[in-house]
């Protein structure tokens, strides 16, 4: 600190000398008229002179009283303050290490988390006036279901009421595409979204080369036209300008590259849309009866609302436009609500919640660590009770002291808020990293906001962990020190019950981080163990989707997916395999409303509705799902013999509740198809965070279906299987991706990444909470002794057993903790209400996660007090009444 | 005209404020005046008059600026500030409490 030093004495010297000189000049000035006087008086030059001197006196001596006059400046003060506070606290490095390291470990989470916050949930989006934009929905008012897709036939019908209020356009933002080019790379699937024309207009987004779509090219009949992203065109066209005009194929069909997307251009919604690389007009790529239904929800809607118009008041006007198309259609599928959010709800609502509750957890570890660093400030003030007394004895001012406090733990927070930066830089990165699934995340940097709100918190950590050691400098009691004898007077009591307030504090908001955590870390778990149905181990599964430019017929998809489960069947190490459109935990796949010409007719406005999947007779057996009654497909139950099906456990109770499904027949009512009911397969899950739906299964072989999931069981190592049988498929089709080879681990695992994260995340700052509450137990209790070493010497002597002794201080460091325990436990119910939506399988106040907790810490707390208590146990009375 | 009365412990200090009641004056100026109002009776020391000069600036009650005199010389001028006027109001009524107290105790004793 020597450079601290001699920046305060050369600043000193600095204004000394030069407020000397001009003292010199006033004094001289004083002089000369003096002189002047005894002139105009009749003396002569030298008398005058003379007699001048001798009135004035000594001119040295004024000038050193004059000087003993100045004082020290703010500047020199707390500089002085400064290089004081830093000699102080590197005297004890150890300490001052640890609290620099906790509060940059709290401050780090923080900042982390508050640059997550910032860049998803409250920066605006990059499009032009986004406040304006919004997403909307359909829902159905009974059955309180929300933030449903919408049917194209009614957003025209939408499109038309809005007119002037707002301007609307379609989209799916969630579609796939297998793309080539024709320099002969090899094929890959890409994520896509299809909108209608006026989309780009609607964001107000411009391509930066070509042009957006116009009216004519969003129609089935136009000529194919796509907009790639500036990702796709750097990455498959070099950024070559000459892209625009050029062809690129999509499943096999060619499409006229029109525009590229400026970088930075990202349509994220709930419904996907973040990793889209190219567009495309809806209507030409939609079948012609999707574009005009009430009833088939594929889609979702953006629209930007005229300035002055609330969305409220669209929603309701839209409606009451989907209330006159309910009255006209009234099938079971056709909804009755309009209803929607901004565009940046949309995107982000989903991680709000899970998000905040990090940061309010975050803040949590902050508050404790500055009630430590601040208890800590405390202990040392109180060691230097007699410096302090004698100090304010001799003059010193109470600001004086109360500034000296606040620069100690400015100086350590300042040290924490460096480290915390870094931690936080750190975090953050892993963070990306880890949440690529997490919409906006890729905006995620520390900028000059989250620097800011740095150095806020420094602020505010320093003041806060400062004051409440400057609170313990009563003026009052300053000179008590003084006035009680050396001896037997153990520390003042009202200081150390102020502490085991800080500590009950400490312990509290520990407790419910704990139980929160421990809520949520056992919801991950019962996730994680949640059955599909099916064993999950050893599973790889892969998807493929035949184009109909060279699989147009049905029985060349049927061929086509016979040889390759064929082939597969026949790679050394597959046990099983099968073939299904989506495999278990993979996701919704698509629902149909049927009906069963055995019963009588529904009401009209009620319908069946079950989740639609198509298998090959083989599925069953490779996944492991059990055919309970009737068989599974037959060799022959392809192309036009495909006309039967199985049921679900779960599709037999609810559709035939007293009967024999077999033999019965279910018909889709969008087709119009009537399939057999020749079997009953077991229930399996379609989201690991889900309940089991309905489910009919129809042959694969047959239904034109061209999207399939290869699905391979092997007893041992099957991620080896994932190249040998990608080889398969390449030998039969070069020109056919593959794409989402994962296995089933890995698919449980993407579907709880956010619930693993959230938990995992919180219970790290929980337990780091944990490890600060019982190092403030221990702090406090140890000093506690050694206040107490005189007394607790006397007691000893005077026979005092040390089981006494032992209990004696053991009691007074776990009274805090116990009180902190209750009111944490409290406070955890609450809280435990607020994180309801993110939990699993569990009640918020589940019994198991309060009493684990609640011994957890007692443990801990009783571990924390037993040393100092054992210490003070041992003590040697002689050596304890000679402590001074 | 005996030796020159010290002035009373404290009492320059309110001297001081007074002088610059009306207008900013140079150390010299200020003691000029004193002793012209008191009729040559209170004789300001240059050694107290500068020390307690630096030392109200210190505190506030007045402030310094440098400035041409009426024959351009560089002068360091002072000035009562608003808390100058402040404390001289106090410390004008103590004085006429206490000049008052000791008044009746010479008279009346």
């Amino acid at each position: 600190m020597r450079w601290l030093h001699k920046l305060r004495t050369q600043l000193a010297t600095l204004r000394r000398s030069r407020a000397g000189t001009q003292l010199d000049t006033e004094l001289r000035f004083h002089l000369d008229q003096q002189i002047e006087e005894n002139l105009a008086a009749g003396m002569n030059a030298g008398e005058a002179r003379r007699a001048a001197i001798h009135t004035f006196g000594h001119l040295g001596t004024i000038q050193e009283e004059t000087r003993s006059t100045w004082s020290w400046t703010s500047v020199e003060f707390f500089l002085r303050d400064l290089s004081l506070g830093v000699r102080s606290l590197s005297r004890s490095l150890g300490l001052t290490c640890t609290a620099i390291l906790v509060i940059g470990l709290a401050l780090g989470g923080n900042i982390a988390i508050f640059a997550v916050v910032r860049s998803v949930l409250l920066k605006p989006l990059p499009f032009h006036d986004p406040s304006r934009l919004i997403v909307l929905y359909e829902a159905k008012q009974k059955e309180q279901a929300v933030n449903l897709p919408i049917a194209a036939g009614s957003f025209w019908d939408w499109q038309r009421a809005a007119g002037k209020s707002a301007e609307l356009a379609l989209l799916d933002p969630s579609k796939k595409y297998d793309l080539s080019t024709k320099g002969g790379e090899l094929p890959e699937k890409i994520d896509a979204g299809s909108a209608s024309w006026n989309f780009f207009h609607v964001l107000g987004v411009q391509p930066v080369l070509g042009r957006g779509f116009s009216p004519p090219d969003d129609s089935l009949s136009a000529p194919a036209t796509v907009i790639i992203t500036d990702s796709l065109w750097r990455r498959r066209f070099n950024s070559d300008p000459a892209v625009i005009g050029s062809e690129l194929s999509l499943n096999g069909r060619p499409y006229a590259v029109i525009g590229v997307l400026p970088s930075w251009f990202k349509y994220e919604g709930r419904m996907g849309g973040g990793r889209n690389q190219i567009w495309l007009p809806i209507q030409h790529e939609s079948a012609a009866s999707l574009m005009h239904t009430y009833d088939e929800h594929e889609f979702v809607a953006v629209g930007r609302l005229a300035p002055g118009v609330p969305e409220s008041a669209l929603f309701h006007q839209l409606t009451a436009v989907q209330r006159q198309i309910k009255a006209a259609h009234p099938g079971p599928a056709v909804r009755d609500t309009v209803m929607g959010h901004s565009l940046l709800d949309d995107a982000v609502s989903d991680y709000r919640t899970p998000l905040l509750i990090i940061f309010a957890a975050t803040g949590c570890v902050l508050l404790i660590a500055c009630l430590n660093v601040g208890s800590l400030l405390v202990a040392r003030t109180a060691a230097r009770r007699k410096e302090l007394a004698i100090r304010t004895a001799v003059g010193a001012r109470r600001m004086r002291l109360l500034r000296e406090r606040l620069i100690e733990s400015f100086l350590l927070s300042t040290g924490g808020g460096l480290v915390g930066v870094f931690i936080a830089s750190g975090a953050v990165s892993w963070l990306v990293h880890t949440r690529q699934d997490m919409n906006r995340v890729d905006g995620i940097h520390i900028d000059a906001t989250v620097v800011a709100f740095a150095a806020g918190a420094v602020v505010l950590c320093a003041l806060f962990s400062g004051l409440i050691s400057v609170w313990s400098i009563n003026s009052k009691s300053l000179l008590a020190p003084l006035q009680e004898s050396s001896r037997g007077n153990s520390g003042g009591h009202s200081r150390s019950g102020q502490r085991r307030t800080l500590l009950a504090a400490e312990v509290g908001l520990t407790v419910i981080l704990l139980v929160g955590a421990g809520l949520l870390l056992k919801s991950y778990l019962r996730l994680r163990i949640t059955d599909l149905g099916i064993s999950s181990d050893n599973v790889l599964t892969m998807q493929f989707n035949l184009p109909d430019v060279r699989y147009g017929e049905p029985a060349q998809k049927a061929e086509f997916m016979e040889e390759i489960l064929r082939g597969v069947r026949a790679v050394p190490g597959v046990e099983k395999a099968g073939l299904i459109t989506t495999a278990p935990g993979q996701g919704w796949g698509g629902d149909f409303l049927i009906s069963i010409p055995e019963h009588p007719p529904l009401p009209a406005g009620a319908g069946l509705d079950v989740l639609i999947r198509a298998a090959d007779p083989g599925y069953f057996a490779a996944a492991g799902i059990p055919v309970l009654r009737g068989r599974t497909f037959e060799a022959g139950e392809r192309l036009d013999h495909a006309d039967v099906a199985l049921i679900s456990q779960n599709a037999a109770n609810s559709f035939f509740r007293d009967e024999d499904p077999l033999g019965k027949h279910i018909r889709l009512d969008y087709t119009g198809k009537v399939y057999r009911i020749v079997g009953v397969a077991g229930d399996t899950r379609w989201s690991v965070s889900q309940p089991e739906k309905p489910m009919l299964y129809m042959p694969i072989f047959g239904n034109d279906l061209r999207f399939g999931t290869l699905f391979v069981r092997s007893s041992r190592n099957v991620e080896a299987l994932s190249v040998p049988i990608q080889r398969v498929v390449n030998a039969m089709d070069r020109e056919l991706p593959v794409s989402n080879v994962e296995t089933l681990h890995e698919t449980i695992g993407r579907s709880t990444l956010g619930s693993q994260f959230n938990s995992l995340l919180v219970m790290a700052f929980a337990v780091i909470a944990l490890v600060l509450a019982a190092a403030g137990l221990y702090g406090v209790l140890a000093y506690l002794v050694t206040q107490r070493t005189n007394e607790l010497g006397v007691r000893i002597a005077l026979g005092a057993r040390r089981t006494q002794i032992l209990h004696l201080v053991l009691v007074d460091g776990l009274r805090p903790a116990v009180l902190g325990l209750v009111a944490g436990l409290a406070g955890s119910a609450a809280v435990a209400k607020l994180i309801r939506s993110l939990l699993y399988g569990i009640q918020p106040w589940d019994a198991t996660v309060f009493l684990t907790v609640a011994t957890v810490l007692l443990a801990v707390a009783v571990f924390a007090c037993t040393i100092p208590a054992w210490r003070a146990s041992k003590l040697d009375p002689l050596q304890a009444l000679r402590v001074e | 005209m005996g030796k020159p009365t010290d002035l009373v412990q404290g009492t320059l200090d309110l001297l001081i404020l007074r002088t610059l009641a009306n207008e900013p004056r140079h150390g010299w100026a200020i003691a000029k005046r004193i002793q012209q109002i008191s009729n040559e009776v209170l004789q300001v020391q240059q050694g107290s008059l500068y020390p307690a000069l630096h030392r109200l600036e210190q505190q506030g009650w007045i402030t310094a600026k440098w400035a041409e005199n009426e024959t351009g010389r560089q002068a360091k001028f002072y000035r009562l500030t608003s808390g100058g006027r402040k404390q001289l109001e106090n410390e004008t009524a103590n004085w006429k409490r206490l000049s008052s107290a000791i008044n009746l105790v010479v008279e009346e004793g």
